[in-house]
């Protein structure tokens, strides 16, 4: 029996993971990286363990580190959760070696499916369907641009070892080859530790449609019916489903019993996903095999009423699965939203930052929060950006979707970019509503989907005009605006969508701590708000709105001549991986100088003008901090 | 404590009657507000924003911190007073808040005949002077003013509270440690050009601002000197060369930031460290106040229905109630400063009068700010009242006020009428600030009393000389007295002059008395020391 384990995870995976485990009876076991100490995961387990610096590499990825801490704490098993070590056979032996049951599949499995090009000579032999690809051990270039000109564009670059779109490029034409296959080795080095790639022919538009399966040590095998993740940008799930609609009883059942037969043909253990891409034909070609618990098994949980993490725990310590096939229906639908610390109006730019406002949906049973982060969390640029997901289950697909989209309205979070806002618009698309899913409907829809939430600028600025009104009459309490025989209403100097008005706070209404009430013609409009300082975040039945009080400062009167243009800085915190450029080289505008590489995504700076390169502030592997000058570029002019 | 019970029933036609009549006097009050908010009218308002300056009043929101109470005073100043209008006076006073501290603001209206000194205006600015003084509040003025008025140089110009005297006030202030900051918004000619002379800091306006002691044309007459105001003493010559002005603004706005910035760097001094209780609101509402009050002088009310509408929760400890029943004396709150009450109700005898020198006293030894709410015909006049000494009794109540060294504010919320005006804290006794309220009426007796008082002298004299004073006669006499002293002891007539710190809202009373306190505050508490009582 299993009675204590270790969680080898962070972020909403390890408060998931805890949650079971706690439920089960067992002893759980948090680590922590510094940038983590004060993280929800290391407080909802029952003790947490130091595991080194912020940086992955230095904390998450150490697995000699962990499997101290595992023997250390007596810990009888190691969950990896997702990403990190979740798929290290070499981890997985060394916890064995140690005697320590690692929740997951034995070496053989993870290895045969960790490359992806091994995975598919394995199921070939099965009799599995694949996309037509290279995917050879010779890695020479040549090779490779020659393989990729006869396949034809567009193909996908992927790194053998990746996985969540990591070391993965869209390849439109021959010229680019070589720049995105230098790109995929390095973050699949980085990320990974191994630069391997294998190409593959980029279907137009095809459905990622993936089956749960789980398999015992006794030689059982289930699906738990499949999920939808089509809805992807740069080959990110933003918004799953399960079960993937549309889908004929028949091809769902022969999805199903492929994916068993896919597992078993690696005598499969655990859970387990196996990912299709499915065409318009109704043909479907196997991807990959993910050999752990995927971020949006919830959906699964949803419609069978099965704990996963659960099933893993009772499946590595010895027990057989608890449900034959024919015990596992599927009920009602369920969607999975994940929430990113990321700009969608910045090309998705990460956001680091604090959660300054943090206000959720209720939860119940059919409304789910996964989430590792609480109000007054610090989002580090040292992981992923995902922070939560949330998860509604309803009757129909139909309820389903707007129950989402209700949860999303009422999922407040300020202090950091969120995604949303673009989640709700997303959730909202015509084509989305009625299941028309490919795995390109967000470029397709790019448009609309970027464009910011649109409010109707009066209801917005009447708004706001109460909050602050309410703010400064905190300070003031009942003398605040007092005028002698005569009624006066603040007036406030308020920029919406970079036009400044001056708004006279004369509209009739309540306010309250975090939501604030309009009496409008059209009847009272209702939404949440959080004030800092003099920015002011509306979160209206449309989306957020975002309202800068302008007040005038002795600075805007001092005439400093503009920081100089020349000045190239960091976009954002995160660590400088290259330096492309050296010391007097002459740039032209376009030109790459330098990445920044911040939540595992890559950040290339280019030089906004032609000039020279001047001094060099910072060395690769440094940590850089948004807004920090990395380089000077001494212009033409200069 | 004990709680105010509510004797009023606002259903009952007495009530509504008195209400009505109380709110007739209100809209008059706010639409004449509402005439002086436009300052010297649309047209020159248009012309002054033209020259991309701010009026008055937005400077002075401008300069104020978000939501900051603006205790404007002397709104009524000059209130038909002179052949023309000169909407108050042509210059706006007041407490507001600057960087969280009270500060005094004096505003110059350029739009009102080129915010020149007319008499009563430079009674204004001296009163805002005073109330900065004894306050202890930093003063700022927004200057942009031609001058003295000069058709009424001789009511300006000479005397000791003529308008020397600002210049007095402003030298005298900064020695005691009262910041002095102008900002000179536009003329600040000859006498006006001592105002950011004189000051700790000054600021000016480029292109706006101009300082010098004879403006151009002055100069071409006196020397032929030809030479543009700005060239004469506009920001570049007074920040550059001559060092008449510290700092050099772009704008008003940059001028009132940079006015902000002065006060922050004047460290804040101790104040007064009466402690503050968590304001509760009163029990009924302030509205109530009118049907409480009503507009007729001669129907009598009780003054607790109103005190039960200002104070902290209704709670008021009252001080000898039993005793002296014509005046009410007791402790109460006002937004969670503590307060001793002297209020009216009812003619004064000799034991009212003893009861409020004991209560003032009392107050004094405990520094606790006082508020006088006025409504009072006088001391009891009469055979008996002289023989047992009103006199030296109503003596000692105007001893005790006139010495009593803490916080005094006065509200004229009925009549004020002869030395009850004295013993109740009038103007001559130096209130930090006196209100009144629109239905009140002050005067040195009431129209009837004086009419009575001259018909009975005229009649006296008529006798003597043998001649008949028919009942015609004493009616013709009557009328013209009444009116005049109607008129005169109105209160706009009595606002213009300055009389009083402005007419009040009666429902407002309690946020302007806690403005008022938490203004007056500012100053250090200071020991009192009483004269000889005569006993």
């Amino acid at each position: 029996m299993l009675k204590s384990v270790l969680i080898a995870n962070r972020g909403e995976i390890a408060c998931r993971v805890i949650r079971s485990a706690k439920a089960m009876g067992m002893r759980t076991i948090a680590v922590y990286s510094d940038a983590d100490a004060n993280a929800l995961h290391v407080k909802q387990a029952d003790e947490a363990w130091y595991l080194g610096p912020a940086p992955a590499t230095d904390s998450y990825l150490r697995a000699d580190k962990i499997l101290a801490i595992a023997v250390k704490s007596k810990a009888d098993c190691v969950h990896p959760g997702y990403g990190f070590l979740s798929e290290n056979a070499e981890f997985v032996a060394a916890c064995q070696a140690k005697n320590i049951v690692f929740i997951g599949p034995n070496v053989p499995a993870i290895e045969q499916m960790g490359s992806k090009s091994a995975a598919k000579v394995i199921m070939t032999e099965a009799g599995i369907p694949l996309v037509p690809g290279y995917h050879g051990d010779d890695q020479n270039d040549d090779l490779l641009q020659n393989e990729a000109d006869n396949m034809g564009y567009p193909l996908l670059i992927k790194a053998v070892a990746g996985g969540g779109g990591k070391g993965m490029r869209v390849v439109d034409c021959s010229t680019d080859f070589l720049t995105h296959l230098t790109g995929a080795r390095r973050e699949g080095l980085a990320s990974f530790g191994n630069s391997d790639v294998l190409i593959e022919k980029y279907l137009l538009s095809p459905r990622h449609v993936e089956v749960q399966v789980f398999c015992d040590r006794h030689g059982n095998g289930v699906y738990l019916g499949d999920r939808d993740c089509s809805a992807q940008r740069r080959h990110q799930k933003v918004i799953e489903e399960a079960p993937a609609p549309g889908l004929s009883e028949e091809l769902r059942q022969k999805m199903g019993i492929t994916a068993v037969q896919a597992a078993q043909a690696i005598d499969y253990v655990g859970a387990g996903t196996v990912e299709f891409l499915l065409d318009s034909d109704g043909s479907y070609y196997f991807m990959e095999m993910n050999t752990r618990l995927q971020v949006e098994h919830p959906v699964t949980e949803m419609v069978t009423g099965v704990d996963l993490v659960a099933w893993q725990l009772n499946v590595a310590a010895g027990h057989p699965l608890p449900m034959k096939q024919t015990d596992i229906h599927l009920n009602g639908h369920a969607f999975e939203a994940r929430i990113y610390a990321e700009d969608p109006e910045q090309d998705f730019q990460p956001s680091t930052g604090t959660i300054t406002h943090l206000r959720s949906p209720a939860t119940n049973q059919h409304v789910r929060i996964d989430t590792g982060v609480v109000e007054g969390d610090e989002i580090s640029p040292f992981y992923d950006p995902m922070i939560a997901k949330l998860i509604v289950w309803a009757d129909d697909r139909e309820h389903a979707l707007a129950k989402l989209d209700l949860a999303l309205k009422s999922y407040h979070l300020e202090g950091i970019h969120t995604n949303i806002d673009f989640l709700r618009r997303l959730a909202n698309l015509d084509d989305f509503a009625q299941g028309k899913l490919h795995t390109g409907i967000i470029d397709q829809f790019q448009e609309l989907l970027l464009n910011p939430s649109v409010h109707e600028p009066d209801v917005v600025l009447a708004m706001a005009g109460l909050v602050f009104s309410h703010a400064a009459q905190g300070q003031f309490a009942d003398l605040s605006g007092l005028r002698l025989n005569q009624t006066q209403a603040l007036t406030f100097d308020l920029c919406y969508l970079n036009q400044t008005s001056a708004i006279v706070a004369d509209a009739k209404g309540h306010v309250s701590t975090d939501q604030v009430v309009l009496n409008h013609q059209q009847g009272q409009i209702t939404a949440g708000y959080h004030l800092q300082d003099n920015q002011l975040s509306l979160f209206m039945a449309t989306g957020k709105a975002k309202i800068t009080q302008v007040l005038a400062t002795l600075d805007d009167f001092s005439g400093r001549e503009e920081a100089n243009t020349g000045s190239i800085c960091a976009p954002m915190n995160g660590s400088l991986i290259a330096c492309l450029v050296s010391a007097g080289q002459a740039v032209m505008a376009g030109e790459a100088l330098m990445v920044v590489e911040a939540m595992k995504m890559e950040h290339t700076i280019t030089a906004p003008m032609d000039g020279t390169i001047g001094e060099i502030y910072f060395q690769v592997g440094d940590l850089v901090s948004a807004d920090a000058q990395l380089l000077h570029l001494n212009t033409l002019e200069e | 404590m004990a709680t105010l019970n509510n004797n009023i029933n606002p259903q009952s036609s007495d009530f509504k009657l008195k209400a009505s009549a109380m709110q007739v006097l209100v809209d008059d009050l706010q639409q004449q507000v509402a005439n002086l908010l436009l300052g010297g009218g649309e047209k020159y308002q248009a012309k002054h924003l033209s020259r991309g300056k701010m009026l008055p009043r937005q400077r002075i929101d401008a300069l104020l911190d978000q939501g900051s109470p603006f205790l404007e005073v002397s709104q009524f100043a000059a209130h038909e007073v002179y052949d023309m209008p000169v909407p108050s006076a042509g210059i706006i006073c007041g407490v507001g808040l600057v960087n969280g501290r009270h500060c005094m603001v004096i505003a110059n209206d350029a739009t009102v005949k080129g915010g020149t000194y007319f008499p009563l205006t430079v009674k204004k600015h001296l009163r805002a002077q005073d109330i900065a003084l004894q306050n202890n509040l930093p003063c700022i003025y927004l200057v942009d003013s031609g001058g003295a008025n000069l058709p009424q140089q001789d009511e300006v110009f000479p005397d000791k509270l003529h308008f020397g005297r600002i210049f007095y006030n402003q030298a005298t202030m900064s020695a005691q440690g009262i910041p002095q900051i102008a900002v000179v918004m536009g003329s600040c000619t000859a006498g006006g050009a001592y105002v950011p002379a004189m000051a700790d800091e000054s600021i000016i306006v480029k292109q706006q601002g101009t300082i010098f002691l004879a403006g151009p044309p002055l100069v071409k007459a006196a020397t032929g000197e030809e030479v543009s105001a700005e060239e004469l003493g506009g920001a570049d010559t007074h920040c550059r060369t001559s060092g008449v002005a510290d700092h050099y603004a772009e704008s008003d706005q940059h001028a009132l930031l940079i006015a902000r910035q002065c006060i922050e760097h004047c460290p804040k001094t101790a104040g007064n460290s009466l402690q503050r209780k968590n304001s509760v609101l009163p029990r009924y509402p302030a509205e109530e106040i009118y049907g409480v009050v009503g507009t007729d002088l001669r129907k009598p009310f009780d003054v607790r229905d109103v005190i039960a509408r200002v104070v902290d929760d209704s709670q008021f400890d009252e001080f000898k109630a039993l005793y002296g029943t014509t005046l009410v004396c007791g402790f109460a709150h006002i937004d969670g400063y503590p307060v001793g009450i002297v209020a009216n109700n009812g003619v004064l005898f000799s034991e009212s009068a003893q009861k409020g020198a004991h209560f003032i006293e009392l107050c004094c030894q405990r520094q606790i700010p006082l508020v006088f709410l006025q409504n009072i015909t006088g001391f009891m006049v009469g055979k008996k009242y002289e023989a047992e000494g009103i006199a030296k009794h109503g003596a000692k109540m105007v001893m005790a006020v006139a010495c009593a060294k803490v916080p005094k504010f006065t509200i004229i919320i009925g009549g004020s009428y002869g030395a009850g005006n004295y013993g109740m804290c009038g103007r001559a006794f130096e209130p930090n600030f006196m209100w009144m309220w629109p239905n009140s009426r002050i005067s040195v007796m009431g129209g009837e009393q004086a009419a009575g008082v001259l018909t009975q002298v005229k009649r006296d004299q008529l006798q003597a000389r043998g001649e008949e004073f028919t009942a015609d006669d004493e009616q013709a006499m009557r009328e013209p007295i009444l009116n005049q002293y109607e008129h005169q002891g109105h209160p706009y007539f009595a606002s213009a002059r300055l009389w009083d710190d402005g007419i009040i809202d009666p429902k407002d009373t309690r946020h302007i008395l806690s403005m008022a306190l938490a203004t007056a505050l500012n100053k250090p508490a200071q020991e009192t020391r009483f004269g000889v009582f005569r006993m």
